[in-house]
């Protein structure tokens, strides 16, 4: 049962942001219904990618009556899909981004994370408050020791809700994840009636 | 014939001579490893968080914490026969995300924390890869005490 809710969460965020990013890139975009993980922080990792895949990682922080943080991890696909998007470009290394690629991608983590955000807000009537968009390119292990670090002080495993896009019939393998801290969880479950 | 382990994020694990011990893409945690050349006794453990006091339930996972799980694999390789004269090489600790927020600063405070807990265990740290902003992947050579730090970012150096 919490399951299915939080994939529905999962369902509506991602959806609410994926529209956002089909607006921006002007591109059909499609999700696929989105996975719940609750997994130690070492196979959170290996699924997120492997520790030492290089990514572009844009962390968000949320607060308000959820706290926790929405991460993307874009892979190469989508970073140059951004890219030749906004700069003609059709191909960049991940080491060799301009700062202004960098601020369009974090500018669409910015977008996507608010979307997501605010449609979750709607749905469990909460106010959730979205911060600053951070960004660097690293391994995935080093960005993910982040998130791991300051929601995994309570507990041994990270609850994420991971969502896949599918962009021109093919799947894109960057990862939105929705991370919650436990305490937040059980607040989000309540409003939306699943526990008492 | 050497064996490579791998110890993962909240671990730690020693091995004899020849082995080779390895941890990857620190980013804030930190590598930790000590290293006794008598014997070849090692140990590396990827730590995540400064204190497991100071948070509650914390001594509930104490390889998670630098003030645990230092002291526990220094007793481990002590069981197996590590003299006196261990010393150690530490790397990691980096601020990942530039922020203000002090929650984010927690690379400093491992650093600190580590620093500080084998200052009390009376472990030299005779090489350090630390701070700045990349992730790094460290390798431990038992053999000779070598660690190999490696960034997708900025390339290899050995401590």
């Amino acid at each position: 049962m919490e399951i299915d809710v939080l994939t529905e969460v999962g369902n509506i965020g991602s959806g609410n942001a994926v529209t956002a990013f089909s607006a921006m890139i002007g591109r059909a975009v499609d999700i696929q219904v989105p996975a719940v993980k609750l997994l130690d922080f070492q196979t959170a990792i290996d699924f997120a990618g492997g520790a030492e895949k290089l990514v572009a990682g844009i962390l968000v922080q949320i607060s308000g009556d959820i706290e926790g943080m929405m991460l993307f991890l874009l892979e190469q696909d989508m970073v140059d899909l951004i890219v030749s998007t906004f700069f003609g470009q059709n191909t960049i290394s991940l080491l060799e981004l301009t700062p202004d690629m960098s601020s369009a991608l974090t500018e669409t983590g910015n977008i996507m994370s608010g979307s997501y955000v605010n449609a979750i807000a709607e749905l469990a009537q909460m106010k959730i408050n979205v911060g600053v968009p951070m960004m660097c390119v690293d391994m995935i292990g080093a960005i993910m020791s982040v998130p791991v670090s300051i929601i995994g002080e309570m507990s041994d495993k990270l609850l994420f809700i991971d969502s896949y896009l599918i962009i021109d019939g093919s799947e894109i393998k960057s990862k939105m994840m929705l991370l919650p801290t436990v305490n937040s969880l059980d607040t989000l479950l309540k409003k939306l009636g699943v526990t008492a | 014939m050497s064996q490579k382990f791998i110890v993962g994020i909240s671990d730690w694990k020693i091995c004899g001579r020849d082995d080779i011990l390895v941890t990857y893409a620190l980013g804030s945690c930190i590598g930790i490893c000590l290293y006794d050349k008598i014997t070849g006794l090692s140990g590396l453990s990827h730590i995540m968080l400064p204190d497991s006091k100071s948070i509650a339930g914390g001594s509930a996972t104490p390889m998670k914490f630098a003030d645990t799980a230092i002291p526990a694999m220094l007793s481990a390789m002590r069981a197996k026969g590590a003299c006196a004269g261990i010393t150690a090489k530490i790397a990691g600790g980096a601020t990942m995300f530039q922020c203000n927020g002090a929650q984010f600063n927690i690379g400093e405070r491992n650093i600190a924390a580590v620093r500080a807990v084998l200052g009390e265990l009376r472990i030299p740290i005779i090489a350090a890869d630390t701070g700045l902003n990349y992730g790094r992947t460290v390798t431990f050579y038992s053999e000779n005490g070598a660690v190999e730090v490696s960034s997708t970012v900025r390339g290899k150096s050995v401590i």
